[in-house]
């Protein structure tokens, strides 16, 4: 249903659901419910659900469909494919938004061929996600999480209201109920979560980095750094060649066996690192061979946060947070961790042989998502973040940010993307996404442009680990860098709140070439559950079910659902039939490639391989000898775990056991996991890792300094002049913090706010769930804004306004709102719908009154030096939502009480009555006195 | 009019701690996935899918920002639905007996059977907790999940109210107040929980553990012991840390 993937218990009765709730022993959620869970009912009965495969007779967005059988749609979609394949498999698009089968989806496409694909990341959280893992080998959220249970001092950075959704609440809730544990949210809105924060720091967008940058110059300066931990499992002794103008410059020092080498303080001479033994020199200047100089990597991050742009007035300044608050902070971060440090007396074995008699952990915690990664320098303080934690020996420490198996892992995870596409009927042999690790794995032709149509992976944007699906429409309906024939999308709403910009959105699908008279984008199959507004520009609807009607899985291969202490996964299993004609998009997909002969999905005479489904194809795929979609109870018995043969009777094991997975840690093998020898010797048994081989952690990162030299003309591969400046500026070994575009271009004076959004908690990872209950609790959504900041403007409260940006504008019915940031507004995303959609009223106040902010953003931004630019971070492609700026005016007609603009309805999908007056519950065969004197003798119900 | 028990065996109640709410509405939500099909159900919607859709809920998320002299704003999640007071104006109220409070745990219950839908107990209560049924035409309110707590089919440690049980912050807690030694009774004593309301003299049942003031600062900061890049190398380029 979302990404939280929590499990449930769904009890039905007469064959119609009774009740949801959480399931009790599952480890991400232990029982508990989100609303949007508990409104499950609505959703699965929602009168906009699709009721059989469509076919477009009217123009693109006039809603003329044909309804068609699966026989016919599926004949459609195959010839369309089969065509593509046969000529240039690039020229399929595939992008599966909010996806939570993408092993499934990225596999298909690099059997198909292409690797035009990707899901909703690098429109979410890549930032976050790619500098953790090219940091640290994990990172916040779903490879990693604070010790809820123990740490003393948590930190939270943004995190929109709903993510991670309950996995987090029941975290924070854990802390707050410990005295002596303190939470500061550091988010521009006092909402949700920041709500109960013991201090809350409402700071400027966008300026997170420069707050994190102060703390660690005054724990630096101060010396409150943990040393042995920056020695032990950091590259900070290593090494660097300091030679500006070579081709070697900031590159580490290594001997003839390529061992990373340290000025020993003891031997007096440049050797060798070996952890524990060696006793390297932190900072100094030191001449290695050929009378090169070299400096360790550490006196980078000296230099860097001793640099002015940290000092406190500039950062007080830019941040709007007090001296003295991150002054205090930093003094209470460093007690925390040196002072109440917290202790297991637990022997364990680091990897270079060291034995410990204890477990120290540093009970400092962080955790970050949106907001700090929907910046266009997101990566950069994501990548502080972590060296804040590496510099106070705060990871995977009891009480500090811990990892969630299969993580660590290597820094970036050994898996490259698909540099290109494959020729026809051909497969391609990485899949499409993966981990570049150097210029020489980016997806680019020999003249260095890019070979995706998203561009991810290129000169552009190389660590788009998540893809860029927000440039999809875009780069397809302008060819560039080509043309593509078939778009195929899933689970995201592309002609609406997932784009950045939605009218052009709407152009893009529309267009047609005045040459040929065809569609720019010349074929669109989506599929969706319900009638979005996506729907009605798609030439081709494969309707997708509920999520009750269909198998599911969160997979080792994909984004799994582990805890600190153990690595899991889980299924769902189907609790009721399809009432009208929609399959599982899952089943369709390995149909198609069945239909269209893929490796991997037939056998030699092109019989079906996974005949029975996604459900047969869970059991029974192997990816690699042995590890297949689901970890648990593999082995022809059952009898392995991880690694195994494919059992038929593996999905049975599963829901026998409350349809998960979970394998618990050895207490001993839980920290220290990037040097913990125990522990990567499980994680190598057990299939996470190749071999266990330590991961050390980057202060400084040699990788981003090879695309650095590449820019400067070092290498066999060497960006194109006119993205060589772009990277020499954002590809900086040491993390560093820079203003946004918007924060200082020729616009930033007359947009001085920053807007954002937010997805209330009710509606997490979710941009459909207008279902009847939830929109009860939210159905308008109005811009909030400080009051001192209105009253500037003669705004008051409830007064319709116009926000207006340098892309659009958008009138909106505005609310004060005390905790916010003076500089910044923000709203509800996506409670704005389009009339006709949703199988909503024509009169909703979802189409009279709510809006969408995407009116004011756009997917490309004009540099002042005139380049037309994504609005997306230049590491990582991350989409940059919340660098967006508006100003603000009071709307001169306030008797109108409508937003604008109103995009012309679509035509409304009605395969269900909408009652005037819904009873949903289940008729009393007794009187109420009757079942009051039972109570505690009533009928089980089916589970 | 009606009678209350003189006494109630039990005092069975919510304990919401409003320093942990973050208006996340699973309960609200999930009250009313359990209850529209429960005894009292179902709870009806009102133009579900059309302008200004509204509904019967037994437990509404109610949200505000606040400011005292000297402190920074805040924002409060108050969670609300019928607190089942020891002298609760809505059961006295009642011309027909439909409203009453049981005597065995003290939970206020409307039977719809003979409530004939006068809202003399909305009108009573001061908390607005009753609900109208417009369609059945009769009050409804919080049951306390009377048809969860007590089914046996349900493993026991799941036979709370669906508010508690799926809150995901833990904000919530369900016990017996008439025992001191109930995990809720504890709570109660040890984080000053308060009544609701107290001046109207209904004696709720249901405790709120109010939000805590948020400290203040105390300003403090570290000591530098290097204060520029030129000290810090010189200083640090000699040093064994590994000791």
């Amino acid at each position: 249903m979302c990404a939280c993937r929590c499990g449930i218990n769904v009890h039905l009765k007469d064959g119609r659901i009774k009740y949801i709730e959480g399931n009790p022993d599952h480890p991400v959620n232990k029982g508990v419910l989100c609303a949007k869970g508990s409104a499950g009912i609505m959703q699965h009965y929602s009168p906009a659900r699709l009721t059989s495969p469509l076919k477009r007779v009217g123009p693109r967005g006039s809603g003329e469909f044909e309804e068609i059988s699966w026989d016919e749609a599926m004949e459609i979609a195959t010839e369309k494919l089969r065509i593509v394949r046969e000529n240039d498999p690039k020229r399929l698009a595939f992008f599966t938004g909010r996806d939570q089968s993408q092993a499934l989806t990225g596999w298909f496409s690099a059997k198909f061929g292409t690797h035009n694909y990707a899901a909703h990341g690098g429109f979410c959280s890549v930032n976050m996600a790619a500098a953790g893992l090219y940091t640290i080998g994990g990172s916040f959220w779903e490879f990693g999480e604070p010790d809820w249970h123990s740490t003393k001092y948590f930190m939270m950075f943004g995190v929109a209201e709903d993510h991670d959704s309950n996995p987090i609440k029941k975290g924070i809730g854990t802390i707050k109920s410990r005295p002596g544990t303190k939470y500061i949210a550091v988010n521009p809105v006092q909402s949700g979560y920041a709500a109960i924060a013991d201090e809350w720091l409402g700071i400027r967008p966008g300026t997170d980095g420069l707050f994190v940058g102060a703390l660690i110059a005054e724990l630096l300066k101060a010396e409150k750094i943990d040393w042995d931990f920056l020695i032990r499992y950091t590259n900070s002794p290593w090494l660097v060649i300091d030679n500006p103008g070579s081709p070697d410059h900031g590159l580490f020092v290594r001997d003839d066996d390529g061992e990373p080498l340290c000025f020993d303080l003891a031997l007096d001479k440049i050797s060798p690192i070996k952890v524990g033994v060696s006793k390297p020199a932190m900072t100094g200047e030191f001449s290695v061979e050929n009378g090169l100089k070299a400096v360790p990597a550490f006196q980078h991050i000296v230099q860097e946060f001793f640099g002015d742009k940290y000092k406190l007035e500039n950062v007080v300044a830019e941040t709007g947070i007090a001296a003295d608050d991150i002054q205090r902070i930093a003094a209470e971060m460093a007690e925390v961790a040196f002072s109440e440090e917290i202790v297991i007396d637990l022997p364990w074995t680091d990897s270079y042989g060291n034995k410990h008699d204890r477990i120290i952990g540093r009970p400092v915690s962080f955790h970050a998502m949106r907001g700090i990664a929907a910046h266009k320098n997101g990566f950069e303080t994501c990548r502080m973040i972590h060296l804040l934690q590496m510099l106070l020996g705060a990871i995977d420490g009891p009480g500090s940010f811990r990892y969630k198996p299969p993580f660590p892992r290597p820094t970036p995870p050994h898996k490259k993307n698909a540099t290109h596409s494959a020729g026809p009927m051909q497969s391609t042999t990485a899949e499409p996404l993966g981990f570049p690790s150097g210029p020489e794995d980016l997806a680019v032709d020999e003249k260095g442009e890019p070979t995706r149509i998203d561009k991810a992976f290129s000169w552009e944007y190389p660590l788009a680990i998540h893809g860029m699906m927000h440039m999809a429409l875009h780069n397809a309906w302008a060819g560039d860098p080509y043309k593509i024939d078939v778009l195929m999308m899933y689970m995201a709403n592309m002609a609406w709140n997932s784009s950045m910009n939605v009218k052009n959105a709407i152009k893009y699908m529309t267009d047609k070439d005045p040459e040929t008279g065809d569609y720019k984008i010349p074929y669109i199959i989506y599929s969706d559950a319900f009638y979005s507004e996506t729907v009605p520009y798609a030439d081709l609807i494969l309707p997708d079910t509920t999520y009750l009607e269909r198998w599911d899985a969160i997979s080792m291969l994909d984004r799994p659902i582990g805890t600190a202490e153990a690595a899991a996964d889980s299924i769902r299993q189907p609790v009721l039939e399809p009432d009208r004609d929609v399959r599982p998009f899952q089943d369709v997909v390995l149909d198609l490639g069945v239909r269209l002969g893929l490796p991997g999905m037939v056998d030699d005479d092109g019989n079906a391989l996974y005949p029975g489904g996604y459900s047969d194809y869970l059991a029974n795929h192997e990816r690699a000898p042995g590890v297949g979609p689901l970890s648990g109870w593999r082995g022809e018995n059952g009898e392995s775990e991880g690694k195994g043969a494919p059992n038929k009777n593996q999905l049975q094991k599963y829901i026998e056991n409350g349809c998960y997975w979970e394998f618990e840690l050895e207490e001993a093998e839980q920290y220290y996991r990037f040097a913990n020898k125990a522990y990567l010797e499980t994680a190598t048994r057990m299939g996470w890792m190749g071999a266990p081989e330590p991961i050390v952690l980057n202060v400084y990162n040699e990788m981003l300094q090879k695309f650095n030299l590449a820019a400067q003309g070092h290498g066999d591969h060497v960006p194109p002049d006119h993205a060589r400046e772009r990277i020499k500026k954002y590809f900086n070994p040491v993390p560093t913090w820079y203003p946004v575009q918007e924060h200082i271009d020729k616009n930033s004076r007359e947009f001085p706010l920053s807007a954002l959004t937010q997805r209330p908690a009710h509606m997490y990872h979710s941009w459909g769930s207008q279902n009847a209950w939830l929109r009860q609790l939210t159905s308008q959504n109005y811009l909030y804004i400080n009051p001192e900041t209105a009253k500037a403007q003669n705004i008051d409260d409830l007064d319709w306004v116009w926000v207006r940006s340098p892309h659009g504008e958008v009138k909106v019915q505005a609310k004060y709102m005390d905790g916010l940031n003076e500089h910044t507004v923000w709203t509800w995303n996506a409670i704005g719908k389009r009339r006709g959609a949703w199988a909503l009223d024509q009169n909703s106040p979802e189409f009279q009154k709510a809006f969408l902010l995407n009116h004011v953003i756009s997917e490309n931004l004009m540099t002042d030096e005139g380049e037309l630019r994504s609005n997306s971070d230049p590491v990582t492609g991350q989409g940059a939502w919340f660098d967006t700026r508006v100003k603000i005016e009071r709307a001169q007609d306030q008797s109108d009480e409508t937003t604008a603009p109103m995009i012309d309805a679509v035509k409304s999908y009605e395969k269900y009555e909408r009652p005037e007056v819904l009873r949903y519950g289940f008729e009393k065969e007794v009187s109420f006195e009757q079942q009051e004197r039972s109570l505690g003798v009533k009928e089980k119900v089916k589970s | 009019m009606t009678c209350l028990p003189e006494k109630t065996d039990k005092k069975l109640g919510l304990l919401i701690d409003l320093n942990i709410c973050v208006g996340c509405h699973a309960c609200a939500v999930n009250c009313k996935e359990w209850n529209t099909s429960g005894i009292t159900g179902p709870m009806e919607d009102l133009k579900p899918y059309g302008d200004d859709p509204s509904g019967v809920w037994y437990n509404r998320i109610h949200s505000y920002e606040f400011k005292k002299p000297n402190e920074a704003d805040r924002t409060v999640y108050f969670p609300k639905s019928c607190l089942h007071c020891e002298d609760a104006p809505c059961v006295t109220v009642c011309p027909t007996g439909a409203s009453l409070k049981r005597s065995e745990d003290g939970i206020v219950l409307v039977n719809p059977d003979v409530c004939i839908g006068c809202k003399l107990c909305s009108w009573a209560c001061p908390y607005g907790a009753r609900e109208y049924d417009t369609s059945g035409g009769v009050m409804q309110k919080c049951t306390l999940c009377v048809d969860k707590i007590y089914d046996e089919t349900i493993p026991e440690d799941r036979r709370v109210p669906s508010c508690v049980s799926t809150c995901p912050a833990g904000a919530r807690h369900f016990g017996d107040f008439a025992d001191p030694n109930s995990n809720v009774s504890k709570l109660a004593a040890e984080n000053d929980a308060r009544d609701l309301f107290p001046e109207m003299e209904t004696k709720p049942i249901n405790q709120y553990l109010p939000p805590k003031k948020r400290e203040q600062h105390k300003s403090r900061s570290l000591e530098h012991k290097v204060s520029n890049v030129k000290d810090a190398l010189l200083k640090w380029a000699t040093l064994d840390f590994t000791g």
